[in-house]
């Protein structure tokens, strides 16, 4: 065959490679256009290092505190305040109750999303304890903390802020000996 | 012979062909149309709708004459010697720019809606939606109130066994309740897979994604009871677990807050009393109808090799211990979930002792019996 | 071109096909190739078929009467999956194959074994998928757009073999698209530029790229599906820090082109058909190739118009809606330059013209309820009802498929040499056409009256128009047992054809005869 069909071949197949390789890239760049766009609500699961982030003349933002338990997730788990006022620019403390009712110990992990998504990205954290997996003991139960600032960059057109946590029993796969829980839970049928 | 369509005003618009097409003379083609809702938004939407339907017909009437009329005018009989034009660029120009500029005209409306549709700010009354395999759960957050909202069309009726009723697939046990007038906030997640919460007449459809939220506000104009669907593919009952909204005066509303937070406090005191085993029986023939009869069958036969049966099991007739458990905790790895959550302590005490006392299972086995007080000590703290 | 082929003219051991039925493992001859994937293709829209008809057996009237709720969500998700990977990409894949080499000036494809590699996984891979609903928890049921984590945490067992069909499939179709490209940019007749090509040919050309482009990306998604079910990552779970939306964003940047790529090579078809039965040369060939173009390059950046619902935030909302819109612009320019090319025609209506102008009236009519599904406010109401599932099969069933059988029958004499039986065709069409409608006009209704997508039973104000719509489906699925035998029978003989066939029919194809020699073109033809 001639050289010209050989050259195209071989572009063709590194195009192939490329965008396999580029499919997987979607991963990091989601995730890295959804902390800086606030798409989707997600949030960062770290705390900020941006020291100045507060200011003295802040205006009024309410948020709404929601919780979740993800599937068969049988902790107790509520906001203390379901829906507080505060201002921008000034640090807020906010506390999540959980209690572990089983006779079992559990581990948790709590995944935040914020609504509307446009204000993800504004919603800064110090402390969460959506940061670390919880572990509870068999009938223990905590006072979580959050501890978080809206810049003052938030879009005036928000005033309500939805910031909902679920919590995921992570138990098991933080659990080497339950290997077979393991794959139990995953193939869990639709039916 | 191009005409240019001049942009009017984004409401004007939506206004003008809203009150031509919504006039009664078609109102005979309304059960083949989009409803018009009981929202402005609602209307808004039916409005750009039925725009963009009938600009696809104006440019079908058009396009396909020209194609009809050359179908009948042009055969090879009655013109045997084809033309040989085949490029024209001014005319090519034509019909690239027109329709553009009729596109321009379709989105400034529709985007005009949608920035409503986004305008999201504080609601009077917030509820958090909850898609589960296959119900949905609503908690109205300000005044703590919470249920579950299940299809209550009886098998029967979906095998073919007694007839359909008026609202077949479309009627749950406990519908959610909100005033006319106010705006009301929904919160949407999901509990498992992706569903999705669509209410037809307010023109609110967004994801139930597990682990995110989602957010859709409406206000109702209009009293009346409303039906919508689950609208994403979740699994075996996708089709039966629908949306259904009673949108109430303010003092029926309050009524009903009130006579929730009653029931909640009532629900307490049951749970202290003594319960005989018939008072129990005959509750949970009721929990059971609506919760487990789509896999364990209402004689307690389940499917072979895939749902078990109730009737005649070891678990059910001998070990209430493991019985109990299973119903709390669910079976990992098998479809049957954890009813700790969805049962307050008086339902799950009726519906476990419904099963030991059912299809033969009294007189089989130890027939022992669940009361309320049993649950809540299951769900005390083991040290 | 190569020395090999030319010393292979004078060679006696190749003038002829193999014998036996080894002939047919072994070709590398791309007509063999092409009949094959043909056939598979038609195999396969009988099953997927079958599957409908189940499907529409259990909608006739509301109440589960012939399926479960499980197994009927195993029906739409094999339904789909056929349709799509094994009836329409591989029936045009079969038409690129037979024709593209003639149409060029070429002897054959560029990598005729490979050619061969491409065809024959793809009977393994379906042998696959379909064993799936023998298996314990049966057949994917996940709907064939598999959305996370019902497609993942929630998935029956068969889920892993469906991953390792969908990347055989897609293996063939990348190397199916290397073929093509190779082909047409490096095997053209001396004097055939690009311009000069057969719409065809531009159609195709274009299509491979987009697969070459997209079909990895959907390799990427399944394998982040099998690393989160099998090896414990989190790509599409929340509990792991991962997003279940991630997956739609990734399916649907393969999705989106995915449904383009099932239109192009139908709009190269209709081109070529309307053109040689107006008896006039096509209207406006260069902008033909441009709004195909376009509609490729822009198909890539409208994928979220299938996620109007998840959440996306406004801006993005207005962005897709927009470019979606845009879409419409290059399309109706194809659609203007068909019917300018019929105006002033003299135009003739055997069985490929009647198929090609149902296209392009059918196709128009899904294109108006696709820019209606635009409008991001209106898709809240149109999302996930059967006014999606009208849209779709309108542009794939009189659109792709229409388009397929127009160009059977309007090939079949070359491929043959045998003409169809014309009344047959007629008959055929006529049916076929009344089939598609009543199954699929109803169903933008009862969308809109609120009938979601993807439900085994339905309230009762969507009885009605539900059983007509089942009527049409089975008065469509039994013409094509017709097509059946009209193909068999054309095979086996027929009025002889000639080499041009066709009044007005142009290109290298209708230059040698018919039925096409085993090897055409080992010389190159001289192109003006």
């Amino acid at each position: 065959m001639n050289e010209g069909s050989k050259k195209t071949i071989r572009l063709l197949c590194f195009s192939v490679l490329g965008m396999f390789t580029f499919s997987f890239a979607l991963v990091p760049l989601y995730d890295v256009f959804c902390e800086v766009t606030g798409l989707n609500g997600k949030i960062e699961l770290e705390a900020t290092t941006n020291q100045n982030l507060e200011t003295e003349i802040g205006r009024d933002v309410s948020i709404q505190f929601v919780s979740h338990n993800n599937e068969q997730m049988p902790w107790i788990f509520r906001p203390s305040e379901s829906q507080i006022k505060i201002q921008t620019g000034k640090y807020h403390t906010a506390t999540f109750y959980v209690k572990n009712p089983t006779n079992k110990r559990m581990i948790a992990q709590a995944i935040p999303s914020v609504a509307p998504s446009n204000a993800a990205s504004h919603l800064k954290k110090l402390e969460c304890f959506c940061f670390e997996e919880q572990e509870l003991a068999p009938g223990e139960e905590a006072l979580l903390p959050v501890r978080l600032i809206f810049d003052d960059e938030l879009p005036d057109s928000i005033k309500s802020v939805v910031l909902s946590y679920t919590i995921f029993d992570v138990t098991d796969y933080n659990d080497l000996e339950m290997t077979d829980h393991h794959d139990g839970h995953e193939m869990e049928a639709s039916l | 012979m191009f005409k240019k369509v001049t942009t009017t005003v984004n409401k004007g618009l939506a206004a003008i062909f809203l009150s031509i097409f919504t006039s009664p003379s078609f109102a005979a083609w309304s059960d083949l149309n989009m409803t018009q809702g009981v929202t402005a938004i609602s209307k808004e939407v039916f409005g750009l709708h039925m725009l963009i339907f009938w600009i696809c017909v104006a440019i079908g009437i058009v396009v396909f004459g020209v194609m009809f009329y050359s179908m009948f005018a042009f055969t090879k009989k009655k013109n045997p010697n084809a033309s040989t034009f085949h490029e024209n660029t001014s005319l090519e120009l034509a019909w690239t720019i027109v329709p553009f500029l009729i596109l321009v005209l379709m989105a400034v409306p529709a985007s005009n809606t949608l920035t409503k549709i986004y305008d999201d700010t504080e609601g009077d009354i917030n509820i958090q939606v909850i898609g589960y395999q296959w119900k949905w759960e609503y908690r109205y957050l300000e005044d703590n109130i919470g249920f579950f909202s299940n299809l209550t069309t009886d098998l029967d009726e979906i095998y073919n066994k007694t007839p359909k009723g008026e609202h077949y697939l479309e009627e749950v046990d406990e519908a959610v309740v909100i005033p006319v007038g106010k705006k009301i906030r929904f919160l949407i997640t999901a509990n498992d897979v992706i569903h999705s919460w669509w209410m037809p007449d307010f023109a609110i459809k967004q994801d139930a994604i597990p682990g995110f939220i989602n957010t859709a506000w409406t206000i109702v104009d209009k009293p009346g009871t409303y039906r919508g669907k689950c609208t994403e593919l979740c699994g075996k009952n996708h089709g039966f677990m629908p949306v259904v909204v009673k949108v109430v005066p303010q003092d029926e509303y309050d009524l009903w807050v009130t006579g929730k937070k009653e029931a909640a406090l009532k629900m307490a005191e049951l749970t202290e009393k003594t319960w005989s085993a018939e008072e129990l029986v005959q509750r949970g023939e009721g929990i059971y109808q609506k919760n487990c009869v789509a896999c364990h069958q209402s004689n307690g036969a389940g499917i072979a090799g895939i749902f078990p049966a109730l009737a005649g099991s070891d678990i059910v007739l001998n070990n209430k211990a493991r019985h109990l458990e299973i119903l709390m905790e669910g079976v990992q790895g098998a479809a049957m979930a954890s009813y700790a959550n969805q049962l307050s302590e008086v339902d799950m005490a009726a519906v476990i002792t419904y099963t030991r006392r059912s299809w033969g299972n009294a007189e089989n086995g130890d027939g022992e019996i669940v009361v309320p007080t049993d649950i809540v000590e299951y769900k005390k703290p083991k040290v | 071109m190569s020395a090999v082929i030319e010393t292979h003219d004078h060679d006696d051991h190749h003038h002829g096909p193999a014998e036996g039925l080894t002939r047919w493992l072994y070709t590398t001859n791309h007509k063999d190739i092409g009949t094959l994937y043909l056939w598979f293709s038609f195999a396969m829209f009988l099953i997927g078929g079958a599957m409908a008809m189940v499907i529409r057996a259990e909608l006739f009237q509301p109440g589960m009467q012939i399926v479960e709720p499980e197994f009927y969500n195993q029906m739409l998700t094999l339904h789909g999956l056929i349709m799509v990977f094994g009836a329409v990409m591989p029936a045009f894949v079969g038409l690129a194959n037979w024709l593209i080499p003639m149409m060029v000036g070429a002897p054959d494809m560029a990598l005729p074994r490979m050619n061969n590699l491409s065809f024959w996984i793809l009977p393994v891979a379906f042998f696959i998928l379909l064993s799936s609903l023998f298996m314990e928890g049966g057949a994917p049921n996940f709907g064939w757009t598999f959305y996370a984590p019902l497609s993942t945490t929630y998935a029956p067992p068969s889920v892993t073999f469906f991953i390792f069909s969908v990347h055989i499939m897609g293996a063939s179709s990348i190397m199916g698209s290397i073929n093509v490209i190779v082909t047409i940019m490096n095997m053209r007749a001396p004097g055939m530029t690009l311009m000069k090509m057969p719409l065809f040919v531009w159609s195709w050309l274009i299509t491979a790229y987009l697969l070459i482009a997209v079909m990895p990306v959907l390799a990427g998604a399944v394998t982040m599906m099998l690393m989160d079910i099998h090896f414990g990552t989190s790509f599409f779970n929340a509990a792991g820090g991962g997003d279940p939306v991630l997956f739609q964003h990734i399916f649907w940047f393969f999705g989106h082109p995915e449904v383009y790529i099932m239109i192009l090579p139908a709009f190269g078809i209709t081109s070529h058909i309307i053109e040689t039965f107006s008896r006039k040369q096509l209207f406006g060939h260069t902008s033909m190739v441009w709004a195909m173009t376009s509609i490729a390059i822009l198909s890539f950046v409208v994928w979220a118009h299938h996620m109007f619902t998840v959440g996306l935030p406004l801006a993005a909302e207005l962005f897709f809606m927009w470019a979606t819109m845009l879409i419409a612009v290059p399309t109706g320019v194809k659609v203007f330059n068909w019917v300018t090319t019929m105006f002033k025609g003299s135009i003739t209506y055997e069985t490929p013209m009647l198929f090609a102008i149902a296209f392009v009236v059918l196709f128009t009519i899904g294109g108006f309820s696709g820019l209606m599904l635009a409008i991001t406010p209106a898709d809240f109401q149109y999302h996930d009802t059967y006014f999606v599932v009208a849209h779709f099969h309108y542009v794939l069933v009189p659109g792709a498929i229409f388009s397929i059988m127009a160009a059977v029958y309007y090939w079949i004499p070359k491929w043959t040499g045998n003409m169809y039986d014309e009344r047959l065709g007629r008959l055929h069409f006529w049916l076929s056409f009344t089939g598609v409608n009543v199954t699929f006009f109803p169903q933008h209704w009862i969308g809109l009256a609120g009938m979601p997508r993807r439900v085994p039973d339905y309230a009762l104000q969507f009885a009605d128009w539900n059983m007509v719509s089942s009527v049409g489906a089975f008065l469509f699925g039994a013409s094509q047992i017709l097509f059946l035998f009209i193909v068999i029978k054309t095979v086996m003989g027929g009025k002889k054809a000639t080499p041009e066939v066709w009044e007005g029919a142009r290109g290298l194809e209708w230059t040698v005869d018919s039925p096409a020699p085993y090897h055409t073109f080992s010389t190159p033809p001289k192109v003006s």
